[in-house]
């Protein structure tokens, strides 16, 4: 099987400063997969390589086994973009803008498919309307569109719900979800970690240009022991056998790591000794937003 | 095909949607040059015996008008997509950079070609304005045409923001036609200009126009085809060369 995405010993340098150091990634068709990382580890230099709006300083990609260099045209034409900036062509209206992007794909009539998506993103109303005189949220969505209307395989959304609000964002994945159901290979980068839970299958984490995790979600949550329990407790002080405890503190909560359930006995009996009382007790599993801090390391701990 | 026919289009909608600005203005620019200049200088200048300055100085203007404009037409283009951002759409498609090059080209041509026609039809009405031989004529405004909308790619693939722009308009475009003898012949000149004026290209071009207009010229006009279309042949391989290589719009 052709992957939809094949990274090769991938290297971007900016003079002296390393943006990609040795990629190497193997998307499959169907797939639904995320790249997460924090601001500035590469995220969007990755996809612009795939996309060929920058170049590698070495290495090899391909979309679906076409080169990304050599054989741009098909390459490009088995990729669907959406870009991080919210860009658009004051010019033209949303018709207008979908028209021409599909004849740069060598795409004559295609007013059918153009409907679909217009209509699929909720954007019929807004067909006839300027680029300029649309929300941020519109224009987002057009973006979407502007990337779907040569049916790619392999459809890119970098940050497609940055600064989007909740009823579009969840519109968004629900549109993605549908694609990646349609057959499309959806890969994104987001920092809402609980959606990227929640709709993807396998994700890359990216530091500083290296890929420092790649499994699925579920291995990666697997992968981490035990839970913690949050307490709100009667006394902001604890005594000094509870302060060597694991854990954290977070807005008058206290986070205590657990390894198995039979700690909180043993969490519990301390506090009874000591006459502190619970006033609050919430037990959390481990999710990819833990496994996110915990890989990135406690300083870079800012997710966005 | 498509792809460039997509793009050439979507060149011409761009500026035609203003066209107010993009072809109207410049022709009452023009017009203006040749009411201030024919009338101040009609009775004192003779360049050619036997044609009036007005006449001498139409296919000039016309020209001077062609090359600004296909200038203009290509360099802002690029520079406007490229700093708003939507330059990323052309990118992202599997446009040939070949299609690319043709395609602004292309609509540059046809906005410098409009102008030209508006101030020569214009002209018209209030001057009698010889076209001894039509074709020469057009076949310099297209040459022309084409070096100035390859060099208007340059200066917009080159140009990081605006004010560089306007510095390569103002300091390399706007003196090279300006001096370039739309309003005397360089015949008039001290020898040391004379010298300069014919290391201009933008020389070429306006002679070898003037030639169409009243059929006498300064140099030979296959001369002037020659060396117009020799640079165009250097600008264009340049042209797509930046274009190929990414140079500045592919990182
Ligand atoms: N054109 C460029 N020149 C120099 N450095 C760049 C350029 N583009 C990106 N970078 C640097 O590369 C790093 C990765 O950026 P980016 O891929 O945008 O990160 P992300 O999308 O993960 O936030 C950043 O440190 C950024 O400053
Ligand atoms: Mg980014």
């Amino acid at each position: 099987m052709v992957a939809a995405i094949e990274i090769h010993q991938l290297y971007k340098r900016y003079g002296a400063f390393s943006a990609l150091e040795n990629i190497n990634l193997s998307i499959y068709p169907g797939e639904f997969f995320a790249l997460l990382g924090p601001n500035g580890a590469g995220k969007t230099t990755l996809i612009s390589i795939l996309a060929g709006l920058t170049l590698a300083t070495s290495g090899h990609a391909k979309i679906m086994g076409h080169d990304v260099v050599s054989d741009y045209v098909n390459s490009r034409r088995n990729l669907g973009v959406v870009p991080q900036e919210l860009v658009f062509d004051p010019f033209f209206t949303v018709r207008e803008a979908l028209i021409i992007q599909s004849g740069y794909y060598g795409i004559r009539k295609n007013e059918t498919w153009i409907d679909e998506i217009l209509h699929r993103l909720d954007l019929t109303a807004k067909a006839d309307t300027n680029m300029r005189a649309l929300s941020g949220g519109m224009k987002r969505r057009v973006l979407v569109a502007q990337a779907l209307v040569h049916k790619p395989p392999v459809i890119i959304l970098d940050e497609p719900t940055a600064g989007v609000d909740v009823e579009l964002r969840q519109a968004l994945w629900f549109f993605i979800n549908q694609l990646n159901r349609e057959g499309h290979t959806i890969v994104l980068t987001t920092h809402y970690l609980e959606e990227a839970e929640a709709l993807c299958h396998r994700v890359a984490m990216l530091k500083q240009g290296k890929i420092v995790a790649l499994d699925s979600i579920r291995n990666l949550i697997n992968g981490i022991q035990g839970c913690s329990i949050q307490l709100r407790l009667s006394s902001e002080t604890l005594p000094p056998i509870l302060q060597e405890w694991p854990g954290s503190r977070h807005e008058g909560l206290h986070i205590f790591k657990i390894k198995d359930y039979f700690q909180v006995e043993t969490l519990l009996a301390i506090l009874r000794s000591e006459h502190i009382q619970v006033l609050e007790m919430q037990l959390q599993q481990p999710d990819l937003e833990e496994v996110f801090i915990k890989i990135m390391g406690a300083e870079s701990s800012d997710v966005s | 095909m498509i792809g460039f026919y997509t793009l050439f289009y979507k060149e011409l909608l761009r500026f035609w949607k203003v066209s107010f600005q993009t072809i109207l203005a410049p022709i009452l620019s023009s017009l203006l040059y040749l009411l201030v200049f024919s009338h101040v200088l009609e009775t004192r200048v003779q360049v050619y015996p036997g044609i009036s300055y007005t006449s001498f100085l139409i296919p000039g203007l016309v020209i001077m008008a062609v090359l600004q404009n296909t200038f203009a037409n290509s360099s802002s283009s690029l520079i406007q997509s490229k700093i708003s951002g939507n330059l990323v759409f052309i990118l992202l498609s599997p446009l040939s950079y070949l299609e690319i090059f043709l395609a602004y080209i292309g609509a540059a041509v046809v906005r410098g070609l409009l102008v030209g026609l508006g101030v020569y039809g214009v002209t018209m009405l209030l001057y009698d304005v010889p076209l001894r031989l039509p074709l020469w004529a057009l076949l310099f405004a297209i040459a022309g045409s084409m070096l100035l909308g390859a060099l208007g790619i340059i200066a917009g693939i080159w140009s990081e923001k605006f004010d560089q722009l306007a510095a390569f308009q103002n300091f390399i475009i706007l003196p090279l036609t300006f001096l370039s003898g739309v309003f005397y012949s360089i015949h008039s000149l001290p020898s040391g200009w004379q010298y300069l004026s014919h290391l201009n290209p933008f020389f070429y071009i306006v002679d070898g126009l003037r030639y169409g207009f009243l059929g006498t010229s300064d140099i030979s006009p296959y001369f002037s085809l020659g060396v117009v279309i020799s640079c165009l042949i250097v600008i264009s391989w340049l042209t797509v060369w930046m274009l190929k290589s990414g140079y500045k719009i592919r990182h």
